[in-house]
């Protein structure tokens, strides 16, 4: 028995368990408040976001698609699926993770500032990764890169060096691989 | 489909759902229903004299009836004081429709007078909630409100309606049988699985019931079937707080309530047992104790209508989505087709087992003939109520378990009690909607001293509607639990439990236009309690108690149930209390 639990009348907590990450798709009503209640459920309940994105998706049926990067134990993942399909307005829960094989692509905007060999190095490593420019003017350009997090990730510690200024990123969105839809 | 106001609408909604009650206080932002409610006689409004009584008497209304509770309160603070309310609900599944005024649509986000954002702070403690801005909109919210409230999993659904949209005008249209368009409760368990429970069923040796409020909230059905099932079987059954009642405390298979404050029985049952059958009971940290050794040797089924209350603390083995009812009735039919048999000799030992558990007399208190012992004089309350149509609401603490381990509950919907969130205050306006519901029936709230006051001020709604509700005070003069918790726990240092100058019940109780009683010495108690049965208006009952008296047995600080801590009257077991144990009590 340790020392918090001779003081608390609360068991204290067993989690051992291994934290993995998921990729959860929630097809929502388009209604107001909806990401409210979906956000504040993760708040309210300690769960985490590594990332979220919301758009309507079937505009005749005001349906959203919410994409939800999040991490915890199995036990914590399953608990978030449930809650989430309490939700009344939420129809489907879908774990893009295990369920499916899954596409998952992100898109962002990288602000980069220098003159001369800078410069150009930031032009070479853009067109390693296909990333495209959007943006220029004699000192900068934006790039828009689109790919997995990671390379997103890796691109960005590239420009790291090269006069990175700023980042603008969509988080993930993700659909399954086949013919069938969700 | 006929034209009127967002205010009619939400009369007319109120009655075509059959509301004949509905709890409240009048402001601003709902003047335009009140007017409404004036030029009607189909909805009878409640005055209560503060928001958070309103919420309670609604859940005492709907936990004691079974039907939805109905409350209206006015914008900004009407709206804030119902939080705790809904709150309270939303933990014991309780099903409310709460309405709320608002300011008017073009002021909303001004911060105009008596503005909040309802439904932003309403969102975390709500089973859903609707802020209705055009009039259109407001028959299809009305009555969605209802269904979701009272369907699947029950909880509060508020419905925030800003004032032009109760002045607005539009078509109203009657309740017809709706499919929402995502919220669809599952209702039948999975037969696979309800065949492969059975079986499991029938092949256990050490087998238990563990059910919860669920099956209460499931109605008559589920209570009558879980009886069956359990007479079928002859398997041992204990329960939650929640779910007191369902099964008939008075029948030798009970073996009390368990958790926390539960008797040894039921506490030993549920660590040894290898099978636990969980029926709408969600395994909440007051029952389990420490979860790693919570119930170790054990296969576990879980019928739940809610799927998120499945593997969310304890793994279970076999999980069935569904009404408790359908389930219960449809386990019982396949066990009585299956020709299913328990395994007599298995279950024999078992019970003997439980016999040995019993024999500690877990429950046991040292009695006085000078001082009334709380255990006693629930005791007795309940020998001198048993016989009559009696409904018991209570506050939170002591007196609550005390309650619970004391007083026999033989039906389902008599019992109604904070649970969940463990609101002090809960009971008193709790009665009032109880008694309101069953204006003929014993309606007694079981109070301590210091929850009674945090809402004290309903008596005077009491006295308004002829209420004759009995609020029992154990008077102990502290905050019990947590005098007890701080004995325990933190050195016998008493900071701010004692409950300093409390007011003279007696004269409180004529202040109200109630009838005062006092009781301070054993010998008179059951003259008092009769007393108290027979006058025809609110009590206020002060049964001054021993003060130092704890709550046991008790499961201390995130022990496991075969760590169960046992009072001084109770046969003692030398191995149940650890050195660390010792040093703590």
């Amino acid at each position: 028995m340790n020392t918090t639990t001779t003081t608390t009348h609360y068991p204290a907590s067993t989690k051992t368990e291994q934290i993995e990450t998921r990729t959860l798709c929630v097809l929502v009503d388009n209604e107001p408040g909806v990401l409210a209640r979906v956000i504040g459920l993760f708040s309210g309940r300690g769960y985490n976001i590594d990332s979220l994105t919301v758009s309507e998706t079937e505009h005749q049926k005001h349906l959203s698609r919410i994409t939800i990067v999040t991490r915890g134990t199995p036990m914590v993942l399953e608990q978030i699926k449930n809650q989430l399909d309490r939700l009344v307005p939420v129809h489907r829960v879908i774990d893009l993770t295990t369920a499916n094989p899954a596409i998952q692509r992100e898109l962002a905007m990288v602000k980069v500032r220098g003159t001369g060999d800078q410069r150009m190095e930031a032009l070479r490593l853009a067109d390693a990764f296909r990333a495209r420019v959007i943006d220029a003017t004699t000192e900068s350009f934006v790039f828009e890169i689109t790919g997995t997090s990671d390379k997103i990730e890796s691109f960005i510690n590239l420009m790291l060096p090269v006069g990175l200024v700023e980042v603008s990123r969509t988080g993930v969105v993700a659909i399954t691989r086949g013919p069938e839809g969700m | 489909m006929t034209e009127m106001t967002g205010a009619e609408m939400v009369i007319a909604a109120l009655a075509d759902q059959g509301v004949a009650h509905i709890f409240g206080y009048p402001g601003g932002a709902v003047l335009p229903i009140y007017d409404a409610l004036f030029q009607q006689d189909k909805v009878q409004h409640i005055l209560v004299r503060h928001e958070q009584g309103a919420v309670h008497a609604a859940e005492g209304y709907a936990r004691s009836t079974g039907k939805v509770g109905t409350v209206l309160v006015t914008s900004g603070p009407g709206a804030t004081n119902a939080v705790t309310g809904l709150t309270d609900a939303l933990c014991d599944s309780i099903p409310l429709v709460v309405i709320t005024g608002q300011v008017p649509t073009h002021l909303i986000g001004n911060d105009a007078f008596q503005e909040c954002d309802t439904v932003g702070i309403t969102r975390p403690c709500t089973k859903y909630n609707y802020l209705v801005k055009s009039v259109a909109d407001l028959p299809r919210a009305l009555h969605e409100a209802f269904h979701i409230a009272a369907s699947g999993r029950p909880g509060p659904v508020v419905v925030d309606i800003p004032k032009d949209v109760q002045f607005a005008k539009g078509a109203y249209f009657k309740p017809k049988e709706f499919q929402h368009k995502g919220y669809r409760p599952k209702l039948d368990g999975d037969a696979s699985k309800i065949r492969e429970a059975v079986e499991m069923m029938a092949a256990a040796k050490h087998p238990l019931f563990y059910t919860g409020g669920g099956v209460i909230n499931s109605g008559r059905a589920a209570s009558e079937s879980l009886r069956e099932l359990v007479k079928l079987t002859g398997f041992p059954i204990t329960s939650t707080l929640m779910g007191l009642g369902a099964f008939p405390a008075a029948d030798p298979q009970w073996l009390g309530m368990l958790g926390m404050h539960g008797t040894w029985e039921a506490n030993w049952a549920m660590h040894d047992c290898d099978l636990m059958i969980c029926i709408g009971a969600r395994f909440d940290d007051r029952i389990t104790g420490r979860l790693d050794a919570f119930s170790p040797g054990s296969k576990k089924i879980h019928v739940d209508i809610d799927p998120s209350s499945i593997n969310k603390n304890v793994k279970v083995d076999l999980p069935i989505v569904g009404d408790c009812a359908h389930v219960l009735a449809e386990m019982l039919r396949v066990w009585r087709e299956s020709g299913a048999k328990p395994d007599k000799k298995a279950l024999d030992a078992w019970w003997a087992q439980i016999g040995k558990w019993r024999a500690k007399n877990s429950l046991a208190y040292r009695n006085s003939n000078e001082i009334i012992k709380p255990q006693y004089a629930i005791q007795r309350l309940y020998e001198l109520t048993k016989d009559r149509d009696t409904y018991i609401t209570t506050e939170v603490g002591q007196h609550q378990m005390w309650a619970a381990q004391f007083y026999q509950f033989q039906e389902g919907n008599r019992w109604m009690t904070s649970g969940g969130l463990g609101t002090m205050g809960y009971g008193l306006p709790a009665s009032v909607g109880v008694q309101l519901a069953h204006p003929n029936s014993l309606v007694i709230d079981i109070a301590g001293e210091a929850s009674v006051l945090m809402t004290m001020q309903e008596m005077s709604t009491a006295a308004q509607y002829d209420l004759p509700i009995k609020i029992f005070i154990l008077n102990n003069q502290y905050m019990g639990m947590v005098r007890q918790w701080q004995e325990l726990l933190h050195g016998g240092r008493y900071s701010h439990s004692y409950s300093e100058a409390l007011p003279d019940f007696v004269k409180l109780a004529e202040a109200y236009h109630a009838h005062g009683i006092r009781c301070t010495h054993p010998g008179e108690l059951d003259d008092k309690i009769r007393e108290m049965i027979e006058v025809q208006k609110p009590v206020i009952f002060d049964c001054v108690v021993d003060p130092a008296e704890n709550c046991f047995p008790m499961i201390p600080s995130g022990r496991a149930h075969n760590e169960m801590l046992l009072g001084d009257a109770a046969t003692r077991v030398e191995d149940a209390v650890t050195e660390e144990g010792k040093m703590l009590v």
